[in-house]
């Protein structure tokens, strides 16, 4: 397994390109509620958007333990700098895993380069009015037609869906479910946007309502009935990784600006780092931005080696780091006192977005689900893995 | 038939996946509801790296995967196919 040190000098270029770039934007971004097109051609001209795309497609590598642990960096760098420019750079990499993972050789000539590029950004497209956690339930229908799909539905809560131009959409089709490349110009596709969201309200959520939208047969992603368990899950996955990343970012943000803050801070005569109370609140939320960033280290690791308990590992990364940001931010809210309650406060900034984090890419409770059944699994077996 | 050299490791990790439950070669793995996404997808990370092969969408078929045996096949095929194009 690397070690943190082998990867320094890449988490000190990753952290510089945020604090630079998206930090001074991210009270903007949140009142606002978008990331400017500016910002979002900076972060093209840095290669954000290359980060985890195969090399053949002009990206910076997909696969191999440092790389994936690089990725893991960068996601990290991001979630520091605002949690909405990370979920934006998530569903991205989302998009763009399953079809690297899953797509023919055209699609992925189609639409990568351009993806790698920044010119396009993905999204992904599976939660509906009804359906959430689960997933296989989707009513969002494809019905075959000659040499065309015809899709019907609606989707919801899609994050970067005012923006991105290309959406990897679950359906059911006759043959089970089914996954669609559906570029933003489809005919048939309509987008509203969504606002005013609890947190990441720079995630530019909209709701796709596709009316007979008529997609080429070339549009299906992989094959029905593997379009949840196979196509989706890779994107889904992924998604998990990045943002526990982003979730050890947010938190790490909230300790870095705590430690700042008690120490400027002064009340009774003191500095509030001079008080235990205050120190054991600083020691809990150094702690759990720790545990979190070790547990993505190792999924990371475990990734990049194509190890089988990668998934599971992963899991467990969200599972923790998402928690740990809502701890973490509500402390650092707690520590700054009336000003974290402020309007352009980062750290009720933080609270607001950590809540969403136990949320997306797997609720916590679904998350408690999947790990206790790998926990009685290996008990079955003996510990053994 | 797939040589229990390929046959073995599969077995070994299904009964794994499944809580220690030894399948028959020809027992439909998605009749007895383990087909969830997360067993799906450590499966193919699995043979992937077993066997230094690649899954792709063309292998996306019910058939391939619904036994240990057309696992096994399915794998034996990959790395014949991959042994000629060398």
């Amino acid at each position: 397994m690397r070690k943190f040190e082998d990867l320094s000098a890449r988490e000190e270029e990753l952290r510089a390109l945020a604090e630079s770039e998206v930090a001074p934007h991210a009270s903007e971004i949140d009142r606002e509620q978008r990331v400017p097109p500016s910002l979002i051609r900076a972060l093209a001209s840095a290669g954000v958007f290359r980060s985890g795309f195969p090399e053949s497609f002009g990206g910076w590598g997909d696969g191999g333990e440092e790389t994936v642990l690089g990725h893991g960096l960068m996601h990290e760098a991001l979630g520091a700098a605002s949690a909405s420019v990370q979920g934006m750079a998530n569903v991205h990499h989302m998009a763009g895993s399953a079809l690297t993972r899953w797509g023919t050789r055209e699609q992925k000539q189609t639409w990568l380069p351009r993806m790698t590029a920044g010119e396009v950004l993905g999204g992904v497209a599976i939660t509906e009015p009804n359906v959430g956690s689960d997933a296989a339930a989707v009513e969002t229908t494809a019905r075959g037609v000659g040499s065309e799909y015809v899709l019907h539905g609606t989707k919801t809560w899609i994050t970067s869906g005012q923006s991105a131009g290309l959406f990897v959409l679950l359906a059911r089709s006759a043959d089970g479910p089914a996954v669609f490349l559906v570029p933003r110009e489809a005919p048939g596709l309509r987008i509203e946007p969504i606002h005013d969201l609890l947190g990441c309200r720079g995630y530019m959520l909209a709701t796709l309502i596709l009316e007979e939208c008529v997609l080429p047969a070339e549009s299906l992603l992989g094959k029905p009935p593997f379009g949840l368990t196979h196509v989706a899950a890779t994107g889904l996955e992924w998604g998990r990784y990045n943002l526990a990343w982003g979730c050890v970012g947010l938190g790490r943000a909230c300790l870095d600006s705590c430690l700042d803050f008690t120490r400027r801070r002064r009340q009774f005569g003191n500095s509030l780092s001079e008080f235990q109370l205050v120190q054991r609140i600083i020691c809990r939320m150094m702690t759990d931005v720790e545990a979190a960033r070790l547990l993505c280290w190792r999924a990371g690791s475990l990734r990049g080696r194509r190890l089988p308990d990668a998934a599971k590992e992963t899991i467990m990364a969200k599972y923790f780091a998402s928690q740990m940001a809502n701890r973490v931010a509500s402390e650092a809210v707690q520590l700054h006192g009336a000003q974290g309650c402020g309007p352009d406060s980062a750290a009720a900034r933080a609270m607001r977005d950590a809540r969403v984090m136990e949320i997306i890419e797997g609720t916590t409770q679904i998350l408690e689900i999947a790990l206790a059944r790998y926990a009685y699994r290996d008990r079955a077996m003996g510990g053994e893995k | 038939m797939p040589g229990d050299s390929t046959m073995d490791p599969i077995r070994t990790f299904l009964a794994r996946s499944f809580e220690g439950r030894q399948l028959r070669d020809d027992e439909d793995i998605f009749a007895l509801g383990f087909g969830n996404s997360l067993f799906a997808m450590q499966l193919v990370s699995f043979l992937e790296r077993q066997f230094g092969m690649e899954i792709d969408s063309e292998d996306l078929e019910m058939k391939n995967f619904q036994t240990v045996r057309a696992i096994a096949e399915l794998v034996e095929r990959k790395i014949g196919v991959k042994h000629e194009e060398v």
